[in-house]
């Protein structure tokens, strides 16, 4: 056997090689093609998506453009960073997004957005991910059902605190029929993530964006 | 060469036959994973009919230069070059269906019904019979996904064709809604694999049911 490398295999090599290039120039030519309108896409998609949380406030600007990352160890709920969106209308600060994750769903973390206006109340709640039982614990879920909505315009001075739960621990929210840990984990973090807020407002305003730092 | 006959026939290997999910059982991951509504299942099935018959017609057009021993990593290139450039478009002209069939546009590059038909049939063919073959396999995969997409969305949603907007556009529609809600085991896991399960039983039963007709009268009347 030779292990030399014969003309034959140059010719492989080189094939292979032109192939290679071709394939990359059709990557390339496509993804500058499509790249301005998977960037919309994703702007609108992203804007579609924090609206919902953001209901009955008047805001400017592009949503994405002031956001910062908030790194663990932190005490919001979940042990991931969390992505804030927040919204200014006039340059005063007029609401905060959160992007938590409950972490004691019934299967796995349900990851929320949570949005607080400027006076500390919920502007709106909605479950991006979960893996929930359907029929039941999805519920949760806006498309399902108007559970989710309870929370609008709730803080932590309307219920209390200690009535941040669901009705069948005293609490003041709804429980969905034959789910309690999902409601339980949902309000958890959502409350959480108010005492959050409230201990840290002028820090989660006064970060620079990381879009304008870059 | 191929004349038109040669077409149909092909059509007919590729989606009855020969039907590429539901005889040769290839590329059941993407099959079994996005077949939850009749929308999902032929849009996958679209993207992977593109991607076969661009990457047949490539394969058949580099044949001369493939040798045995790069034809693998050959095919790789241009079936991976040609998924990702599928994904891009979808994301771009259908960020809906894109974003909902998520994960597996970019894992057409594993369906292995694409290696087969190159290896198969793309690289010992002429450019237009492979192409023929791309679109009669693809097409046979797509109307699969599609039937079993319907089916598994009538059982488990009780609605049919929700969310075409998805593929043309417009305001979101919730498509022919017949009951609230339905037979919830259709859309989960194991409904697909018994789904798959009864369309291959009722092709084999057809199929038998064909071929008993066709049987000389002789035999039938033996006794």
């Amino acid at each position: 056997m030779q292990t030399e490398a014969t003309p034959s295999t140059w010719t492989s090599g080189l094939i292979l090689a032109g192939l290679a290039a071709v394939c990359t120039a059709l990557v390339a030519v496509t993804h500058s093609r499509t790249a301005p309108r998977i960037a919309a896409n994703e702007q609108a998609y992203l804007e579609q998506s924090l609206k919902p949380v953001l209901q009955g406030i008047e805001y400017d600007g592009n949503l994405s453009e002031s956001t910062i990352t908030i790194l663990p160890p932190h005490e919001l709920p979940g042990d991931e960073d969390v992505p804030v969106y927040r919204v200014y209308a006039d340059g005063a600060p007029v609401a905060a997004l959160f992007v938590v994750r409950a972490m004691d769903g019934f299967s796995g973390p349900i990851r929320l957005l949570v949005g607080i206006d400027a006076g500390g109340s919920i502007s709106g709640v909605r479950v991006l991910e979960h893996r929930e039982t359907p029929g039941l614990g999805d519920l949760i879920d806006a498309d399902k059902s108007d559970w989710i909505r309870q929370f609008n315009g709730k803080s932590l001075a309307s219920p209390p605190v200690a009535a941040w739960t669901i009705k069948r621990d005293g609490g003041e929210f709804d429980q969905l029929t034959g789910a309690s840990i999902t409601p339980r984990s949902v309000i958890k973090a959502i409350r959480e993530t108010l005492v959050y807020y409230d201990k840290n407002r002028e820090d989660v305003f006064a970060v620079e964006a990381e879009a304008k730092a870059q | 060469m191929s004349s038109d006959t040669g077409i149909l026939n092909r059509l007919r290997t590729g989606i009855w036959e020969d039907n590429p999910g539901l005889v040769q059982l290839l590329g059941l991951c993407p099959l079994l994973a996005v077949t939850t509504t009749f929308v999902n299942g032929v849009g996958l099935g679209i993207a992977t009919l593109l991607v076969l018959t661009c990457s047949n017609v490539l394969v058949s057009a580099t044949r001369r230069l493939i040798r045995a021993e790069i034809r693998i990593p050959m095919y790789v290139l241009i079936i991976s070059s040609l998924v990702t450039c599928i994904e891009m478009i979808f994301l771009a002209w259908f960020p809906s269906l894109g974003r909902s069939l998520g994960i597996f546009i970019p894992l057409i590059v594993t369906n292995c019904a694409i290696v087969a038909r190159a290896e198969v049939f793309a690289s010992r063919n002429s450019v237009s019979a492979s192409f023929i073959d791309g679109i009669a396999m693809g097409a046979g995969f797509a109307v699969l996904l599609g039937t079993i997409g319907a089916f598994r969305e009538l059982i488990g949603k009780g609605s049919i064709m929700s969310r075409l907007d998805m593929l043309f556009g417009g305001e979101p529609m919730s498509g022919l809604v017949l009951v609230d809600g339905g037979f919830l085991l259709a859309i989960l896991p194991p409904g697909a694999f018994i789904s798959l399960g009864l369309f291959v039983a009722a092709k084999n039963a057809l199929d038998r049911r064909k071929q008993q007709t066709n049987r000389p009268i002789s035999s039938n009347t033996l006794r």
